[in-house]
């Protein structure tokens, strides 16, 4: 693609650039940022992508929050706890006021509960996240009840993924009207100055929001102006350039340079995003995979264990790492990165061993090994391509010969769910390691809604009863130790290919300091001068 | 004249439809966007859900037939992930694509021929060779590598312009605009010269062939014979004789200036309609695409009969009558 060239041209010139970029002067008490993608509507109930939650963060708040390690902490609710086996209650915070100075209350909660299901038309809705409630009740003004038809752990989880609008505001608003601002209503700590839609939204500070440690007024920023610039080369020339203060979402080829630049700052943390590979462990004669002559084979490799086994052992990591994501990722042995929720310590990545590897080829009957494709999206993942041809290169070394397929995400997502792959590239990002399971791993069960990603139909029993019991566990501490014990008996199977966990990467004016998250959002009221 | 014009339109309306339908089944083919957008917590029954929810689950020819009713009664449909109506959206980033291309354009004809007749005038002079050179030039790097080097120099290391985005507008007869206030101008600088190259290029090429050529012929040497001033020969017998070509030139350039400005507008985070076909495409928003489409077709339709209007107007030779073959 044309960009990625232009992407080495400007990487080329950065060295230079670099130098002569002028420094930023004293911080101002705006903050600019260039965000990596557009922002489609200021609704925060209607389309769930990462883009618009990050935009909704900033207006909205949920009852439930993530710190920055991924771990829920108290939002709009102080706390929760089930009161029966099949109701919790949530206690609501007092004293919160709208951006209209209105109060918020429990039938503010009620309101925003039932509305994503009100919200029809949406390819990416918000009804998953409430359909578990079957009952709401309001005890009082700042106590709510929720009931669910059955024991039901993952409530508060779901809860982080409402935002809360006012009642008042934003009955039978539409999407213009939170457009326009006068729905964008919300308890968070800016409120919504302009949306002007594929170029910037503009953000006054909130001095009554809640969350602020001091008094409002004395918080870093009063005014904040998001500038969307998906481009990767137009948003790093607006940070040298000083048109923006931070950005976030930084290549990794430009990431060692801005490291070494005395003008800039580099924040990372470990992201929430696992990279795998899915292998069809279901048909006996899945697509794209044959002898080397091109001759079907008598039975699905990927159904032994031996095989997969061997696959991984075939994966150097550290060279991935290294060469492909330039140092800005950590070895997988985990399916959810370290400091999310069931992360198993014990678990480490497999160990490179490519003689290992062709012994386990031999004995499960491929001593010359076979033919298979990789398919691979071209435009989702950082480095997507460049990781697809460095797997080749290492599973052509065992005897595995490996054919790799890109194209973009809007035909590879569609043809992955149709089952036209057999071996295939998936990125992955979930804030508990039991909700990553139930979704990868699980054996697919439309009922029950469990491996709806299971691309390679992975099943083992012993797995969805543990999950089973983990959903309906609602002690933490129990629920983490069902969540570590599944995870292990699973991965114990080599189910997937794990490879890496991303580093979300921010860069920034060097006055400028950042919280980074796990989640990968880009907060504003997290930057703060130094 | 009017016949001609009304066989155009009728034309266009046949382009349309086929166009649409052609968008249908390709983005058919592809896939649908709740594939793309769903929530990853998402289960089986919430995907097949929201899949019904846009009525992507029934089957093509049903989904082509609705829209063409509602097309037909001017709803072109509500984007899938801007939830607002796909025309509106459309319209709301055209004011900024036709101002950069507005720009360029007016940029490549006003420097354009005047370095065509310089450099055709005295084809042998250094500043010929150099205006030639620089052609070259423009017609040979790629507009992509052209708008980084603009920003690096000017953005990055001289720090004069800034490195993208639209200025400020302020509303003219209701259309926003950014080229009346300083800082707009201050922003449209860099994305107009990126974009205007290829076309300066095209046209100090052509003007220059047109004036070497029509310095030879009978009516140029006749009327230096009457003894017309130089300027009155160049100005308007030379200029007006070559103008035909350069003007359909510009005319067919303007439609491809306003589809292809989606590079520079990526470059330089130009918020037009190039920006938001890419991101459509991304995600499959077929109402978006097939609208951005069908509102291209037009406009390209409309420039074309505009320069066939124009060359009756320049070249009293011409005649536009109705084709009776």
């Amino acid at each position: 693609m044309v960009f990625q060239w232009a992407r080495f041209v400007v990487t080329s010139l950065i060295c230079a650039a670099l130098s002569l970029a002028g420094a930023p002067s004293a911080v101002a008490a705006e903050l600019r940022i260039g965000l990596a993608a557009d922002v489609t509507s200021l609704d925060p109930q209607f389309l769930n992508v990462a883009p618009n939650d990050n935009i909704a963060w900033q207006i909205f708040d949920a009852l439930v929050h993530v710190d920055a390690n991924a771990r829920l902490i108290p939002g709009l609710a102080v706390s929760w706890r089930p009161v029966h086996p099949t109701t919790w209650e949530f206690k609501l915070r007092r004293g919160v006021k709208f951006h209209d100075g209105s109060d918020f209350t429990a039938a503010d909660v009620v309101f925003s509960l039932d509305r994503p299901a009100t919200l029809a038309a949406s390819p990416g809705p918000f009804t998953g996240f409430v359909k578990a409630i079957v009952a709401k009740k309001i005890i009082d003004p700042w106590t709510i009840q929720l009931k669910t038809a059955a024991p039901y752990a993952m409530l508060p989880y779901d809860l982080d993924s409402i935002f809360i609008v006012s009642k008042k505001a934003a009955a039978g608003a539409s999407t213009e009207d939170f457009d326009s601002g006068k729905a964008a209503i919300g308890t968070g700590p800016y409120k919504l100055v302009r949306f002007a839609r594929g170029d910037r939204i503009e953000l006054a500070r909130n001095d009554s929001y809640w969350g602020w440690q001091n008094d409002g007024k004395t918080a870093p920023w009063n005014k904040v102006t998001l500038r969307i610039l998906p481009e990767d080369t137009a948003r790093i020339s607006a940070l040298l350039a000083g048109d923006v203060d931070a950005i976030e979402n930084i290549p990794t080829a430009d990431l060692t340079r801005l490291k070494a630049n005395p003008k800039f700052r580099l924040e990372q943390k470990v992201s929430w995003r696992t990279m795998f590979l899915s292998m069809d462990q279901y048909r006996d004669h899945p697509p794209h995979v044959s002898d080397k002559s091109g001759k079907p084979l008598a039975q699905n490799p990927f159904k032994d264990a031996r095989v997969r086994l061997a696959i991984s052992k075939a994966i150097n990591r550290k060279a991935i790492v290294e060469r492909v994501m330039e140092g800005y990722a950590i070895a997988a042995g985990n399916l959810v990165s370290p400091p999310v929720f069931g992360y198993v310590a014990a678990l480490k990545p497999e160990i490179y061993d490519p003689q290992a590897a062709k012994q386990l080829l031999a004995e499960a009957g491929y001593p010359n090994g076979f033919a298979l494709t990789l398919d691979a999206p071209n435009d989702r993942y950082i480095n997507g391509e460049q990781l697809a041809q460095a797997l080749a290169q290492m599973l052509a070394r065992v005897g595995i010969q490996t054919k790799v397929e890109t194209m973009p995400s809007s035909v590879y997502f569609a043809k992955a769910r149709a089952g036209k792959f057999s071996f295939a590239l998936l990125g992955w990002g979930s804030f508990s390691g039991d909700l990553a399971l139930r979704a990868l791993l699980a054996t697919p069960n439309a009922d029950n809604g469990y491996g709806a990603w299971n691309w390679g139909h992975y099943s083992n029993p012993k797995v969805d009863a543990l999950l089973k019991q983990d959903f309906a566990t609602l002690d933490d501490n129990k629920r983490e130790a069902l969540a570590r014990a599944a995870a292990t008996l699973a991965l114990k199977d080599t189910p997937v290919i794990l490879l890496y966990h991303q580093l979300a990467s921010w860069a920034m004016k060097k006055g400028i300091a950042y919280t980074p998250r796990t989640d990968e959002y880009t907060f504003a009221r997290d930057f703060r001068p130094r | 004249m009017h016949a001609f014009i009304l066989r155009r339109l009728l034309q266009s309306a046949l382009v349309l439809i086929i166009m649409s339908l052609l968008v249908f089944v390709g983005v058919y083919a592809i896939g649908n966007p709740v594939d793309i957008l769903i929530n990853p917590q998402a289960d089986q029954a919430d995907i097949a859900r929201a899949i019904a929810a846009l009525g992507l689950n029934q089957p093509l020819w049903q989904q082509y037939l609705i829209f063409l009713k509602q097309a037909l009664s001017g709803d072109l449909g509500k984007s899938f992930v801007y939830d607002i109506p796909a025309l509106q959206l459309i319209l709301e980033r055209m004011p900024a694509t036709l101002e950069l291309a507005l720009a360029a354009t007016s940029m490549a004809v006003l420097l354009g021929i005047p370095l065509g007749l310089w450099a055709g005038l005295a084809p042998d002079s250094w500043p010929g060779k150099l205006i030639m050179t620089g052609s070259i030039l423009g017609f040979s790097l790629p507009t992509f590598w052209v708008g980084l080097m603009l920003i690096m120099l000017f953005a990055v290391e001289l720090g004069w312009l800034p490195s993208g985005g639209r200025g400020p507008t302020t509303d003219l007869l209701g259309v926003p605009v950014s080229f009346l206030s300083w800082e707009g101008i201050r922003h449209l600088i860099l994305p107009a010269t990126n974009l205007a190259l290829f076309q300066l290029s095209l046209i100090i090429r052509l003007t220059r062939a047109g004036t070497r050529e029509a310095l030879l012929q009978d009516y140029v040497k006749f009327a230096r014979a009457k003894g017309l001033s130089n300027a009155r020969v160049i100005g308007v017998h030379v200029l007006k004789n070559i103008l035909i070509p350069i003007i359909t030139v510009i005319g067919l350039e303007f439609g491809s200036v306003i589809a292809f400005a989606i590079v520079t507008e990526s470059i330089f985070a130009w918020p037009g309609m190039g920006k938001l076909i890419i991101d459509s495409i991304n995600v499959l928003d077929r109402p978006v695409i097939v609208a951005y489409l069908l509102i291209v077709v037009t406009l390209v339709v409309l420039i074309n009969l505009a320069v066939d209007i124009a060359y009756s107007l320049l070249d009293p030779r011409v005649r536009i009558v109705a084709a009776t073959a």
